[in-house]
């Protein structure tokens, strides 16, 4: 039988996407921040790679099939992007600046933070895309020799941390604005503060997913300046 | 056929942003020359939207699962991560709240100059 998982081309899939939907059926339930279904997916597969002694390497000879599909799947998000032009275009230089403004605090918190906890450059690259969205995010962290599976985690858990946070942390810095909101999210947690955003209001929604792209286009812009600085 | 000629040209993107990758020299990843193609050819109206929008809605809205195999890559990757938990747990929180206040307090101060020029 274990044999058979880790020659198998699909457990790993099907695993995945039964997790998720377990997340899924989760937050429709409960409706909490807390119940985000890709993080109950991947403590899901976790468990079950723990309790059946399955180990990463078997289960990912199928799963990795998933991550194939980052790249265009990335490339598509230019899709609502493209959808979103108009609101881009009235608010286009309040919205580059302020998304500008936040990849470079992104970068420059994380510089200083690393700074004060001495971290050495491997660590550094690592948690230096933490805010952008996990496909871009995994390629700044190769291309500077991060260890990329933490890139992931810390990642999604700051995505998930986001959506938890988004909504009383915007009420008790007095961001009010929508467009304001949307971007904040969407800069800080991309795709999985997005979802939150798009719960908050259509105009917060488009925003955030807005910021997803090209916070992540301005980072990657960024990135190399400072890569260097650790 | 539809899906098929959809998810033909988001590859063919796709492989033209791994080209554009091996001839330019920055540290740009696939995916991003390929979401800039994307768009470029979206406005400039050489790909209309409903030659990729199904498609592309679809792969968007499963994307959460394809994030699912890299991060159980924790498992391997904890022997790495146990040691510096402590401060990495302390910079993502701090950084979370201080780029989620900071950014959307700059983007209504930046909103508010904006509308006040075209306002004059």
């Amino acid at each position: 039988m274990n044999n058979m998982i880790s020659i198998s081309s699909f457990f790993g899939v099907a695993l995945s996407l039964f997790a998720y939907m377990i997340g899924l059926a989760l937050q429709k339930k409960f409706k909490k921040g807390i119940f985000n279904p890709l993080l109950i997916s991947i403590l899901l597969v976790i468990a079950a790679l723990l309790i059946t002694g399955i180990d990463y390497r078997s289960y990912n000879v199928s799963a990795s099939y998933l991550g194939y599909l980052l790249t265009p799947t990335t490339i598509c998000l230019a899709i609502p992007l493209y959808r979103r032009l108009d609101q881009l275009k009235k608010n286009f230089w309040a919205i580059i600046g302020g998304i500008t403004a936040g990849a470079v605090t992104s970068m420059g918190s994380v510089f200083l933070l690393c700074l004060a906890f001495g971290l050495d450059h491997t660590m550094y690259a690592t948690l230096l895309p933490k805010s952008i969205t996990t496909a871009i995010g995994m390629g700044i962290s190769e291309e500077f020799g991060g260890v990329v599976t933490i890139t992931v985690a810390v990642i999604i858990l700051t995505g998930v941390l986001g959506n938890i946070i988004c909504q009383a942390v915007c009420k008790l810095a007095g961001i009010t604005d929508p467009v304001a909101k949307g971007i904040a999210i969407g800069s800080s947690s991309h795709a999985i503060g997005t979802t939150k955003a798009m719960e908050i209001g259509e105009t917060e929604g488009a925003m955030s997913s807005l910021s997803i792209a090209v916070s992540g286009i301005i980072t990657v812009l960024l990135a190399s300046f400072f890569a260097g600085l650790i | 056929m539809k899906y098929m000629k959809q998810l033909c040209i988001i590859m063919a993107v796709a492989f033209a942003g791994e080209v554009l990758k091996a001839l330019l020299p920055f540290p740009i990843p696939a995916s991003i020359y390929g979401l800039v193609l994307m768009l470029v050819l979206l406005i400039s109206k050489v790909l209309p939207l409903s030659a990729v929008e199904e498609t592309a809605d679809f792969l968007v809205s499963i994307m959460p699962v394809m994030f699912i195999p890299a991060a159980v890559g924790l498992l391997d990757a904890w022997v790495d991560l146990k040691p510096v938990l402590v401060p990495v747990t302390a910079i993502m929180v701090l950084t979370t709240v201080i780029v989620m206040v900071v950014t959307g307090r700059l983007t209504q101060f930046f909103m508010g100059l904006q509308h006040r020029r075209e306002g004059k």
